[in-house]
């Protein structure tokens, strides 16, 4: 009897544990297949392998030989950051003012916040076009880092608020005793208390900006103002028949491997962020 | 200081440090939407968007010489439409499960968890614009991995053409957002899953309830609004998909979605004023759900407050 309990527990426990390895596998084996791929050249490209055969880094050196791949990767780390710092900046004044101060319109501001993250971004694809072209942005990173304030700055305002309203109050009501004003309060006493809120944005918003394709491949003209992603997805080979996997498998890992290590090193901060933006939101 | 007087002036300055943040949303949100919903009644081109003359509902809809023109009369724009619905549905049904199942998974304590949540962060960390790319080599028609394990299993005789052939690309693209933002689903699951109170499940254990039932009668219907938040979340996503459908299936109609189509008639045919009819209309679509979802989350969820 309690043989036969035994048996149903393991094979219960086993099924469990084949469950989780099928997850694993199916999470991860795309951008494994990837990275096995861009180690390989010449026919060895079209022979299928599941378990790494060579370790050929000619892929790797072509992604950047004759290209602007460098500076592509430049531009995306330079926009994402501004977009970051410029979203962290506005975004910590306003959810100062919606997470602490009571006043009319309060919940109707929220909401248009919230509204504003829902756009799909071709509505305004004609309009911001007509803005960039005419403050001269147009193939400049200036117009990408301003039009990717369209779904960071929300985003950013929305998390903080949320963060900004988990502060203690007493932390608030003694600065106010000692005469600090509303600035000193936010950079003073709330900003230290925020680091780790403010990276969890930060981060969050960062990859958000670097994975962007819509207004990269619109608003962008010369190769050496592209960003990766649209780099990426116009790597082509000498004819239309011949499509450099290899090259492109590369390309794809050399763009993946830093996000999936911030990833992976903040991952229970993001997944509070994650959470922070929508759920509790 | 009166206490009241203190209160107005924290109001006051409430608006100051929300000015910055209003001035840039109108500039990137507000005003390139009013243009765009103006230029959806003009025959605005991309080479000159100043030589742009208003033709009221012409985009839209118009008859000439007993035929109907325009956005609604468009063959093509209705496929799109049809597309995006279609995938949206699929996709976030698909989406809901698998990410209630992993959700499920990792909300048991064992060994290795920390390292699986990481494993399944990935696809949600890889840009989508390089998923597709490796997901298109994956499913290419000759040398792709997939193919291979299918016929290895059995399961087709022949290589398929996933994303060339009309009736596979959708499913093509379909699979490639589920792997994508199944994550995405399954960490707002998990979030809501582990805030969930003990007692009661230690409770159904000592009376022997089926787990089965347990999950039916009280796990679902206490994380359900976080459930519900996370379907609204990623069918609003869903519904303005863009960029995976660009690069794996370029500009076939039979994957075509509302936005690949309005940046079609945008970019490509330089047709702004068609385009951006195209554009207002997915817009419209998308505020009325967002209302929707705004006025349910308050009535029953508290969104915002």
């Amino acid at each position: 009897m309690s043989q036969s309990v035994d048996v149903k527990q393991l094979l219960r426990k086993a099924a469990f544990y084949l469950l989780v390895a099928a997850i694993v596998v199916f999470s991860v084996f795309p951008f494994y297949y990837a990275i096995l791929t861009s180690f390989k050249s010449g026919s060895e490209l079209f022979v299928v392998d599941y378990w790494p055969t060579s370790v050929d880094w000619a892929n790797y050196l072509s992604v950047f030989k004759g290209t602007a791949f460098g500076e592509n990767i430049l531009n995306s780390v330079m926009v994402s950051s501004a977009v970051v710092l410029v979203s962290l900046m506005l975004g910590l004044t306003a959810a100062f003012a919606l997470a602490r101060i009571d006043f009319r319109g309060r919940g109707l501001m929220l909401i248009a916040i919230l509204s504003v993250s829902m756009f799909p971004q071709v509505a305004v694809l004609s309009g911001l076009f007509e803005v960039i072209r005419g403050l001269g942005l147009y193939n400049n990173l200036l117009g990408l880092v301003l039009a990717y304030l369209i779904f960071t700055l929300p985003f950013t305002v929305w998390v903080l608020t949320t963060f900004m309203k988990q502060m203690p109050k007493e932390v608030e009501e003694a600065a106010i005793l000692d005469g600090a004003s509303n600035l000193t309060i936010i950079f003073r006493v709330f900003l230290p208390m925020m680091w780790p809120a403010l990276v969890t944005t930060g981060l969050l918003a960062f990859i958000a900006a670097w994975n962007e394709f819509l207004f990269a491949l619109t608003f962008t003209l010369t190769d050496a103002q592209r960003t990766v992603p649209v780099a990426v997805a116009l790597i082509s080979g000498s004819s239309q028949h011949e499509l450099p996997w290899g090259v492109i498998m590369a390309a794809s890992v050399i763009v993946t491997v830093p996000l999936v290590a911030l990833v992976l090193v903040f991952q229970r901060r993001i997944v509070s962020g994650l959470t922070a933006g929508a759920v509790k939101g | 200081m009166s206490q009241s007087s203190r209160q107005r002036q924290r109001a006051r300055s409430a608006w100051l440090f929300l000015a910055p943040m209003i001035c840039t949303l109108l500039l990137v949100a507000g005003w390139p939407l009013l243009r765009t919903i103006w230029f959806s009644f003009t025959d605005a081109s991309l080479t000159d968007l100043n030589a742009a003359e208003f033709i009221g509902w012409g985009n839209y809809l118009y008859k000439e010489d007993g035929e109907w023109y325009g956005l609604l009369a468009d063959a093509v724009w209705w496929k799109s439409v049809w597309n995006t619905l279609t995938f949206t549905l699929i996709s976030v049904s698909f989406e809901l499960v698998l990410g209630m199942i992993v959700a499920l998974a990792l909300n048991v304590n064992f060994a290795g968890r920390g390292l699986v949540r990481a494993a399944v962060l990935i696809p949600w960390a890889i840009p989508t614009i390089v998923s597709a790319k490796m997901w298109s080599w994956m499913l290419h028609d000759q040398f792709g991995i997939l193919n291979d394990m299918l016929m290895g299993v059995g399961l087709i005789s022949a290589p398929l053409a996933w994303t060339a052939d009309a009736d596979l690309s959708m499913v093509a693209v379909i699979m490639v957002d589920v792997w994508k933002t199944t994550p995405f689903m399954a960490l707002l699951m998990l979030a809501a899953l582990q805030m969930l109170p003990k007692d009661c499940y230690e409770a159904a254990k000592v009376d022997g309830i089926h787990p089965v039932r347990v999950f039916f009668r009280v796990t679902l219907p206490l994380i359900m609004p976080a459930v519900l938040v996370a379907v609204v979340f990623r069918a609003l996503d869903a519904l303005r998909i863009f960029d995976l459908i660009y690069v794996l299936t370029s500009n076939s109609e039979d994957t075509m979605s509302m936005s690949v189509f309005a940046r079609q008639q945008l970019v490509d045919f330089q047709d702004v004023g068609y385009g951006s009819a195209a554009s207002t209309a997915l817009f419209l679509v998308i505020a009325l759900l967002t209302l929707a979802y705004l006025y349910l989350g308050r009535k029953y969820m508290r969104v915002g407050d």
